[in-house]
Parts: structure tokens; sequence; C-alpha cells
């Protein structure tokens, strides 16, 4: 950059490039660094969904304002982010599940998030390939499904219109106060935000971010099999408990018409190999819920490495250890839904403005302190 | 099956009846009664068999309600039901 | 092992040998093995043995040089298995698992030993037009043509690169097909350096002329290629060039291919190593990865006779020490080197890189165009932002291209090697035939 940057955003995954349009339509001159290009790592890697969720009140909070932020965005997005407005059908499988429905209806509904259950007649009709017997569903039609390289590319290319720079394939070695270093260059800067994701630790050691690594399986097309995205109540259970692997039901219709079948967790640091009797796991889990995707042709498997905190809410705020440091990391699988969030809650608190919502819950400094990130 | 190659099977293409030798994939038989088109591609283009050795996909067609067989590595069978160009 | 038990799980089929492939090195290695007492198991995608270059319909007679392989292989031991994808492959307990789907099963081969004759595909360069119907390989119109389809009274180009040009032109001459031109992108220099080169194998100098004289009212030119192809719904047209005049032909079938290229990509999921393109084996044919041995045009384009010899090499390595016979090393010193001449000669010219325009497809399972794909680095950053090679065929007709055209290199491999169904990917071993693991094979103990 041939003058000194504001800011310096450090990733240009699909949070850091959040951080860098909203940073460059505050009016601030960004410079965002990738180690390889832009939504290329943990955001080419996940299921790319828009998704209200209430694991806690800060994480419904921050998914429901984010997610008003994306319903007004993206339409002015190009056409290849494959936005699909199909909603998330949570799926109950037994009366207890179905009380856990009810409590997450009226829990986002308080929120002022549209949310109705499907009783399992209304579930049939809604979702013809999950098989009979389940005991109803909650239906939240705001949430959609969008591909994250090209949002996480066009809102590189938005905040590049506001005059940020992109350098790919950089890769940072140290941050320091006001500044940060990639071999003999120093780019100094008002501040720097960490958006490295999964790797955010190794630029900021103490920051309590791990690895917890994913499967995936698409499909080839198969237009209307399924309709929503669909999840399966465990998944809850499987993205909050930090036990050593886990697999949970989640199908998505891709805009393709392909099937998008997940969801696993593990901690198993940075292998990403094919897990294949994770996989057999993962799809056993599917085929409970759609009998149907046996006879479906999977086109590829892959993995990812969601970045978590022992929270499961991400770092969003100011890191006092360094001068100028600011923390946008830890979003485990929420990035996508969350990012536009982050960016405007680290634009707004980096410039003075009052944010939207509380940042407080996901202050960084919360885990120096007991009560904090455990 | 018989073996030789001469008996003649019955199998159904988009709808029509037609008799085919045994033996020969669902691909020759496509080409043999002037199908030309397999599939239609994600932008809406006819396609046809590229390479007839299951590698490129682009003979996908639709046997007896199942989407996406390659007809160049399928047998034809008495009574199969082949669909052309019903699918991405 | 104890073949009663694992018979009674029709899932399962353990082997000393599982050869992938049942062309002619597959074939060659199965028999080899097979007759030293090995158990073996052979794979293949095919309805029947032989690969591509013997390829026929069902129960159709095999060309002469292909029937002693092929009864060989049937009086054999070995067991084939046709009809069958290779999905995925993983070291397991002291020996492989090999998981195939045949005929939407699952099927799971336990071999000690893994022999890879998984053979080449065609090199294909995008041009204008090259979508249409009726556009296809060379090695494709050969293998449609042999699966039953009726050339008769079509009017046939053929242009692209390389000897597999003449067997195909005669096959579809005898097949009464109107011939049109035969037109090879090499130059009339080159073409005329292999020829005389030949002389040094004049079993394959007879066999050019022997193929020639079938095809004799069809124009052969060199120097010569097609730069698009025209047509509505089908092909109707092409345009040809020979650098200086460019010229259009009315036709019903173009058949066109710029050579063979290796099918590394199980090679490439069990961790062996590539070399120009192929799969890397040293004079015993074995791979870099202890007991993964490669035979045939997947180390290396060299043709049928190359293939058998080394396909017995490798049956003859496999699972002991002995080392290959000083005569099979000779004679396939000689093919290896008619075989790299070739491939220096027929190499695609660089005006061939000029082909695709912006708006031609490059990856046909995704429409995605040249032009899209242009600003990217790096063919995992196309493959992110344009979904180039995200398809079905997971690019294997677009990368090769592209590494041809800007130097691309493919992607990972991964599971599943090509599509599976889901009820394949997902299916589990029976815990009773889990627990006949850790494989042993009867002469594992010979070599480390």
């Amino acid at each position: 950059m041939s003058q000194r940057p504001d800011a310096v955003v450090i990733g240009a995954g699909i949070v850091g490039a959040a951080c860098a349009e909203a940073l460059s339509r505050a009016g601030r001159r960004v410079l965002i660094l990738d180690a390889s290009f832009a939504g290329g790592s943990t955001t080419a890697a996940g299921m790319g969904h828009l998704v209200a969720m209430d694991d806690s009140p800060a994480q419904l909070a921050l998914t429901a304002y984010s997610g008003k932020l994306w319903a007004e965005l993206v339409h002015e997005l190009p056409k290849n982010i494959e936005y699909e407005p199909c909603g998330t059908l949570w799926v109950a499988e037994d009366e207890e599940q179905l009380d856990l429905v009810v409590a997450k209806q009226r829990t986002y509904s308080d929120f002022g998030i549209e949310a109705e259950t499907l009783s399992p007649t209304q579930l049939a009709d809604a979702e013809p390939h999950l098989r009979p017997g389940l005991a109803g569903a909650l239906r939240v039609p705001g949430d959609g499904v969008i591909y994250p390289p090209n949002a996480a590319l066009a809102l590189v290319q938005r905040a590049i219109k506001n005059g940020a720079e992109l350098r790919e394939g950089t890769r940072v070695d140290a941050i320091g106060a006001r500044e940060v270093l990639i071999g003999h260059e120093r780019i100094s800067c008002d501040c720097v935000i960490n958006a490295g994701g999964a790797e955010a630790a190794q630029l900021t050691p103490g920051l309590p971010i791990v690895p917890r690594k994913g499967h995936l399986v698409i499909t080839d097309r198969y237009p209307g099999f399924c309709h929503h995205q669909l999840v399966e109540l465990g998944y809850l259970t499987s993205a909050h408990t930090m036990n050593a692997e886990s697999v949970a039901f989640n199908v998505q219709p891709r805009a393709t018409g392909q099937l998008l079948i997940g969801s696993s967790r593990e901690l198993v640091g940075w292998d990403g190999t094919v897990n294949r009797a994770i996989v057999r796991k993962m799809l056993d889990r599917a085929l409970d819920f759609m009998p149907g995707l046996a006879l479906t042709s999977a086109i590829r498997t892959w993995t990812g490495f969601r970045p978590a905190t022992p929270d499961k809410l991400p770092l969003i705020g100011e890191w006092e250890d360094t001068a100028g440091l600011w923390i946008a990391a830890g979003h485990e699988g929420l990035g996508i839904t969350t990012s536009l969030g982050t960016g405007q809650l680290i634009a707004d608190l980096i410039v003075g403005v009052t944010p939207a919502i509380d940042p407080m819950p996901f202050a960084p400094s919360r885990v120096h302190s007991t009560a904090g990130v455990h | 099956m018989p073996r030789g190659g001469q008996t003649r099977i019955s199998i159904v293409i988009n709808g029509d009846r037609v008799e085919v030798p045994a033996g020969i994939t669902v691909a020759a038989a496509l080409f043999n009664v002037g199908v030309s088109a397999l599939r239609t591609s994600v932008t809406g283009e006819p396609r046809g068999a590229v390479c007839a050795m299951g590698v490129c996909f682009e003979c996908r067609v639709t046997i007896d309600s199942r989407p996406h067989q390659r007809a160049c590595l399928t047998p034809v069978v008495d009574g199969m039901h082949i669909q052309t160009a019903s699918i991405s | 092992m104890t073949g009663l038990r694992v018979d009674s799980f029709p899932e399962i089929v353990a082997a000393d040998v599982a050869v992938i492939g049942a062309g002619p090195g597959g074939i060659a290695a199965a028999v080899s093995a097979a007759e030293r007492g090995l158990r073996v198991v052979v794979v293949d995608r095919g309805l029947e043995a032989g690969g591509q270059i013997w390829r026929r319909k069902a129960g159709a007679a095999a060309a002469p040089e292909a029937q002693p392989w092929l009864t060989r292989l049937a009086d054999s031991s070995a067991r084939t298995i046709n009809g069958a994808s290779v999905v995925d492959v993983r070291p397991d307990a002291g020996g492989f698992e090999i998981l195939v789907e045949s005929s939407g099963r699952p099927l799971r081969i336990w071999a000690a030993d893994i022999v890879l004759a998984t053979g080449a595909r065609e090199l294909f360069i995008p041009f204008d037009g090259w979508t249409l119907p009726g556009v296809m390989g060379i090695g494709g119109t050969q293998a449609l043509l042999k699966s039953g389809a009726s050339f008769a009274g079509k009017r046939v180009v053929i242009a692209g690169s390389g000897p597999l040009m003449l067997p195909v032109a005669a096959s579809l001459a005898d097949a009464g097909a109107k011939l049109l031109l035969v037109a090879e992108q090499a130059g009339r220099a080159a073409v005329a350096r292999f020829a005389s080169g030949l002389w040094k194998t004049p079993g394959l100098l007879l066999q050019a002329a022997k193929y020639r004289v079938r095809f004799l009212s069809a124009r052969y030119a060199t120097g010569t290629w097609v730069t698009a192809a025209q047509g509505g719904d089908r092909l109707e047209s092409i345009s040809i060039t020979d650098g200086h005049h460019t010229w259009r032909e009315d036709l019903d079938v173009l058949c066109t291919g710029y050579g063979l290229i290796p099918n590394v990509e199980i090679a490439r999921l069990i961790g062996c190593e590539i070399r120009d393109g192929a799969i890397a084996v040293d004079n015993r044919q074995r791979t870099n990865v202890n007991h993964v041995l490669a035979v045939g045009e997947a180390t290396g384009i060299g043709g049928a006779p190359l293939s058998l010899i080394e396909g017995s090499i490798a049956g003859s390595t496999v699972g002991s020490v002995e080392t290959a016979s000083g005569h099979l090393s000779r004679r396939r010193a000689s093919l290896v080197e008619a075989a790299d001449r070739m491939l220096e000669v027929f190499a695609p010219r660089a005006e061939l890189r000029s082909l695709p325009h912006a708006d031609t497809i490059v990856c046909r399972c995704e429409d995605v165009t040249y032009g899209a794909i242009q600003g990217a680095a790096c063919a995992r950053q196309a493959k992110l932002y344009t979904r180039v090679g995200m398809g079905p065929c997971q690019g294997r007709t677009c990368m090769p291209s592209l590494d041809f055209l800007l130097a691309w290199q493919a992607d990972t491999v991964r599971p599943p090697v090509e599509p599976a169904l889901v009820s394949v990917l997902s299916s589990e071993v029976a815990d009773e035939a889990a627990s006949l693991f850790p494989l042993t094979s009867s002469v594992g103990e010979a070599y480390q």
C-alpha cells in the first residue's frame, strides 16, 4: 500500500472480509493480508448456512443481528454467492425433542425471529423425503444458504471499491504494537485485526482457539429432493459439547440442486485426512432421517477446521496485551452467519460508535478472567 | 443373457419401445437410434457421449427412474426404461 | 487365510493380490500372479475384461492378440469382478481395504498387495463448439464402436494427435463409416521422422501400414487441426486449419483427442509418487508405497505389448523376492524407448493453446468458460470461485487440459475416487467379518 493503512486485517476469510468491508465503509484505509487467497481456508470448507442459533443468549443476539445484515446485503451481492432462502427445519425425533422445539419457538419469537412449529403431517408435506414417524419440527423461514468463497470475495471487492487493498499469498510472521511483520517488511498502522480463524492463535498466543475438524459430503444434482436446510436438535449438543467426536444430522439443498450432507466434529489437531469411519457414522445418521439419500450419488468428501473456543462464542474486540490489536476470530460453525455482525461490531468499536448489540459477551479480555472463556 | 450378440431385446427410450441387440451398451443403443442429446448441461446445452469409458460423465441418463447413470458403462437389459436429457 | 469364513460374507473378498484394471497390463499381472499360486482378484469397470484396447460387445469374439490372454485369465484361478468401480483404498492391518461399488452394492476386497493397472484416458483440448453432441474422443469413438454403435454411412473426421488415430480410422472404415479426413496435428517432418525411426520396431511399422491400407480412400493430412465445431443441437460442420488456410467440412461425427494421459487418481489417493503425470515405478514395477505395484499405461503411455510385459513383471514380482527375468527387461526397454519417441513426436503443438476463447467451455460438468477462470492464480482458487472441476468427473476432463493450457495442477484426490452411492459409502463390515483382521497373506512373510 502506497500510503500507511489505518487498519490491517489479517485473513481474508469471510470474517476478515466482513471486517474489511465494514471498516472501509466507515472511511478507514484498509490493507487486507491473506496467506493464500480470499475465502480459501475454513470459509471454503463449510456449509455456508445463514442460521439463527440459540446455544446462548449472546449467540442468539449475534446470529439474529447478523442475519438481519445478510438480509439487507444479500441482494446487492453477485449471483454467484448462490443465495438460497430455503429456511431451516429443526427436526424433532420424539416428544421430548418436540418440547425443546416448542421452547425454541418461544425463544426465537421473543427475539423477533419468525419461527413456527410443524406437526408430523405438516413436516411430511414440507419435506416428503424425511422418514415417517418424526415428532415435528421448528421452521425458521428467515434462514438460508450461501456459497461462502464467492461471498468472501464479494465482500473483499466491496472493500476494495472503498479504497481497501488486498495482498494475497502473503503470510504475516508477527503482530507488533500497531504493526505487522512480513519477513523484513514492517507495516505500521493504527490497528491490526487478527481474523486468522483457526490459525489465529499462531499470531496471538493466548487466544483459546483450537481447530475443530468437520467432514462434509456432496452429492450430484437432485433438484427438489430437499427444500429446507434440515438439522436435528442433537446438532446443538454436538456443537456445544467439546467431546472427542460427534456427528449430527445436517443436510442442505444447494442452489445447484446438489445435497450437502454433514456434520461431524472432532478434536484431532490439524490432521485433514478423511476419516472413513466418521464419514460412515455421519452418513448413517443422515440415512436415519432421510433414507432416500441411500440412492443418491456422492461425488466428493472433504474436511475443514472450525475455529473453536471453549465457551462457543467468538472473540470480537480489543486484545489489550498488544497496542492496537483487535481480534475477530473463533466463530466455530457460525462464521458465515455471524461474519457481517462481527465486521460491523469491530468497525463500530474501532471507530467509537455504540454497537447495535452488546459486545461484552464477545470481549477477548474474558479469556483472562476466571468467569470468562472455559 | 445368451452369448453371441444376435439376440434382440426390447427397451424403452423416452417412451418409445425399440428393439436392440443384446450385449450393447445404452450409449451405443442411443447412438444407433439417433438420440444425440443424452443429457442437458447446467446451462441448458445438449450433450452426448465423449469418452465412452466412464470418465467424463457426459453420457448420464436416467435408467428405470434412477438418474445419473453412465450410459457408456451400462449394458442394455430387456425391459429397461431410458430417459434422456431429463436432468442436468 | 480361512477362506470358508470369509466366503460366508458375500460383501467381502480376501486375496493376496488385488489388481485394479483388467486391460492388458492387469490381465498379464493377474495371470502370472495366479499361476504362481497367489489368490488374485481383479476389479474392472468394464463389462468384460480387456480394458479399452480389447473392448468388445458382451459375448462378441475378442481381437486375435487378445484371445490367448483372455483365455488364460478365464482358465486361471484369478477372480474377475466386472462392472465394478473402485471407490476407496486405504491401508488396514497389514494390507489394504479396497471399497468397490458393484451393481449399486458395496464390496470390500482385503488384499496384501495391489497392482494398479488403471490405464489411461484421452487428453481433450477445448475449442469452440466441442461440447456439441457428435464430437467425441478418438478412443471414445473406438469404445463406442466396440460396444455396439453403428457408424455405417456416417461422415467422420478424425483430428488430433498420435498413432491411436490409425487403428480407429481403420475400424471406422471397416464399419462402413465415410471417413472424410484423418488430420494429425504434428507436422509432416515430425511424422516422417517418427516413421523412419520405426525400423527399430518393425512390428509397429507393419502394423501402421496395415492400418493405413484399410482407410486408403480417406485423406491423411499432417500439420492440420480442428479449430472449431458448428451446429445447432448437434454437430454439423467443423473448421480445420493447416496453419495457413482454414476451411470447413460438413460431417456427422468428429473424433478428436490429443494423446493419452495416465489415470493416476487411485495412485495419488494411496500416496504413490507421480512423475511427469505417470505413476513412478522401478524396474520391477514397484511404486514408492510398499506392497503397491503399477503397470501399463498408468506408468507411462506405451501400448499393449509393453503393458503385457510390465504386467508379467509385476505378476512375478508381487509378494516375492525374485528379480525380473533379463529377457523381459530388455524387451521392455526397447518398447519404452519407442514409446518415449512417440510421445515427443506427437506432443500437442503450441498453437493449440489458442484454441479456447473466453467463452469456450473448459469444464463440461459445470459449464465454466475459459474466460471465467483466467483471473485465478491456481487451479484450487479457480475451482472455488468458478466451480471448475467440481462436477462428477472431479476434474478428470478439464484439469489435464488446464495443465496443458496454463500449467495448472489438479487438486487433492479424496474418497470417493469416483461417484459412489451414499449407501455404499456408509456401508459397514459386519463385526464378525471385521474380526478376521489382521489379514495375513500366505506369502506376506517372504518380504518386508
